[in-house]
């Protein structure tokens, strides 16, 4: 067992995990990419969905499990995302051009809503966010060119349906892949340690330097924008809204949560499977009617109480897996002893060695 | 001792500093001048108010009348993270653990936003932190997972990582076995001797004394006695503080 020595220690990045990670994932994602060629449009256009549940699972667990901000009110920029679709269409852009410029249009509301909302913490922040919500909708519905409270479809629109499932396609798997892509390298930045020790402390955080609200506000407004970019999917693979009420409403925030929690708060991997996981059930269970719901809380509680740290949580506590390499690992640069040591100039890591398990070492 | 460079010259002053929580006047004119490289010990009954001028100091709380000068800067309205950046690192007393990051997260944590440091500069200085601290065996353990020692020492390792040039300790030597405590004080030393200013409050009297050239006594917000060590320590005002002996 080696340990942990000053002097004869490096940190891993898991580089090598990161490389692993990349080429499968451009493998993945070209084989999704060209998934419509080889299945019926009827099939894939249903992906599109489990794309943004991704997507919003993904942003809501950036804020809360990452950035501790519990927010019930992301359905805002949903909304204003679907909704942003028929403002910038309506000024002569392609609805999918729309979508992108409408989320980074909602990416600046959300920064200077964030002034609001920080004032705000815990359970306030919460219910902040919901009425924050709420005023949204109540803001658009007083606009008769978006429906006003009715809902309105898209006026113009890709003539051709198959071809209008096929780009929306793409574009939900551009942005999940976006998204997904942006928490990973975000999370490995600076920014990524700072989040979490804000998180976890905020006090602590500020004390060593950690400019809290710079940290909190930039996920804020990110998460927002991916809220957006997938409302402007629904938007588009419903050909427009079908009522304020659906496209603000709070059982978005449910459902984020849901997914969240079932798959593994604050990992990467988790609100995937809680994604993976709720797609399936609404696929096959929806029909239920109200059972659904009630199949649906019976299994978060479930899990909560069972797998406290969700479904992916479990795993990796089981098998020691990541899929995402987002951590810091101190690993000894030194042979173990016996072996010719490595010359200083070149360290030559030829076993890593988790600490945890090593024993203290003494003070250099 | 004192590093000759900016020796005498003040590194931080606190004039007429005063805190307040509603009715409760926790501090009350407060002065305190720490030259650049001194090592200041505090003592002082509980709740006298040590923890709060730590806290008033390094902006973890904002003082209610008074000023603080931190390298000849008015600091008295800086956000604590500001001042962190600026060369302050602080003990918390009750640890504040980063507990979902490792250890050596905490420090990098430390390293990236206090020290402004990033890639391979980060690691390094958390990795030195964590030597100093005597933690590189705990390096990749979850934070949360640390007994209370360990987490104590968490909280100097955090602090030594954002590279500081005034050092606030909040008894961190409590509950040290009488080896563990010695190695504390060499570390704390070094610290000295490397020209960091520190302001160390302890209970541990031995441990503190084998650092410090300067004491402070703290009773009930104001300063009681300031000085020499050994004659802070016998002086009627500390006697009259601990009753004749409680320390
Ligand atoms: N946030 C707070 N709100 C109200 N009272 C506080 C707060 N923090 C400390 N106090 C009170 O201030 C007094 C001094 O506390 P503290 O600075 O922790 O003392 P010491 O560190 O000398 O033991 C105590 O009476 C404590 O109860
Ligand atoms: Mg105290």
């Amino acid at each position: 067992m080696t340990s942990l020595v000053p002097g004869e220690v490096r940190v891993d990045r898991l580089r090598r995990r990161m490389i692993t990670v990349q080429i499968i994932g451009a493998g993945v994602i070209l084989a999704l990419a060209m998934a419509p060629y080889v299945f019926e449009p009827s099939i894939t256009s249903q992906w599109i969905k489990l794309f943004y549940l991704i997507t919003l699972a993904t942003a809501w667990n950036l804020l809360a499990g990452f950035a501790g901000m519990v927010s019930v009110g992301q359905q805002a920029y949903i909304g204003l995302g679907a909704y942003g679709v028929f403002v910038f269409n309506d000024l002569g852009l392609d609805p999918y051009s729309s979508a992108l410029v409408a989320s980074l249009a909602i990416g600046a509301i959300a920064f200077a809503l964030s002034f609001v909302a920080f004032r705000l913490r815990g359970g306030y922040f919460a219910i902040g966010t919901w009425v924050i919500a709420e005023a949204a909708r109540q803001i658009v519905i007083r606009f008769d060119s978006l429906g006003a409270g009715r809902g309105r479809g898209i006026s113009d629109y890709t003539a051709d349906p198959v071809m209008r499932n096929l780009f929306t396609y793409w574009l939900a798997l551009g942005i999940v892949v976006a998204t997904l892509i942006g928490t990973l390298f975000l999370l490995r930045s600076r920014l990524g340690v700072a989040l979490q020790s804000v998180r976890d402390n905020e006090v602590a955080a500020r004390a060593l330097g950690v400019d809290v609200s710079r940290a909190k506000r930039i996920v804020f407004v990110l998460a927002a924008v991916m809220a957006a970019l997938a409302g402007a999917v629904i938007c588009l693979q419903q050909i427009g809204v079908q009522s304020p009420s659906q496209i603000f409403s709070v059982s978005f925030s449910a459902f984020m949560v849901f997914m969240v929690l079932i798959g593994g708060i604050g990992t990467l991997e988790g609100p995937i499977i809680g994604a993976i996981v709720y797609y399936v059930m609404d696929l096959y269970f929806s029909q239920m009617g109200l059972w659904y719901l009630v199949v649906l809380g019976v299994l978060a509680i479930a899990i909560t109480l069972f797998l406290p740290q969700g479904i992916w949580g479990a795993l990796r506590s089981r098998f020691d897996i990541t899929l995402f390499p987002v951590g810091h690992r101190v690993v000894a640069t030194s042979r173990p002893a016996g072996a010719a040591p490595a010359g200083p100039g070149e360290p030559r890591p030829n076993r890593t060695t988790d600490a945890t398990a090593a024993s203290a070492t003494t003070e250099g | 001792m004192t590093r000759t460079a900016g020796a005498g010259e003040a590194l931080l002053e606190v004039d007429s500093v005063a805190k307040s929580y509603g009715a409760l006047d926790v501090l009350t004119a407060v002065h305190l001048s720490v030259p650049a490289g001194q090592a200041l010990g505090i003592v002082g009954p509980n709740g006298a108010g040590k923890s709060t001028l730590l806290s008033v100091i390094n902006g973890t709380e904002r003082a209610t009348a008074g000023t603080v000068r931190f390298g000849g800067r008015d600091v008295t309205a800086t956000p604590a993270d500001a001042r962190a950046r600026a060369g302050m690192g602080r003990t918390f007393q009750v640890p504040r653990p980063f507990a979902h990051l490792t250890v050596f997260e905490n420090a990098l944590a430390g390293a990236t936003a206090g020290a402004g440091l990033r890639g391979r500069a980060a690691d390094d200085r958390a990795l030195a932190a964590l030597a100093m601290a005597d933690m590189l065996g705990v390096a990749n353990t979850p934070a949360g997972a640390l007994p209370l020692l360990g987490r104590k020492r968490l909280e100097l390792a955090r602090a030594l990582a954002t590279d500081p040039r005034l050092l606030l300790l909040d008894e961190i030597a409590g509950g040290l076995t009488e080896a563990e405590c010695d190695s504390l004080v060499a570390t704390i030393r070094s610290l000295h001797t490397q020209g960091i200013t520190i302001i160390w409050i302890e209970h541990v009297v031995r441990a503190l004394l084998a650092v410090v050239e300067r004491l402070v006594c703290l009773a009930t917000g104001v300063i009681v006695a300031d000085g020499e060590p050994s004659e802070v320590m016998r002086s009627d005002a500390v006697r009259a503080v601990y009753l004749g002996g409680a320390l």
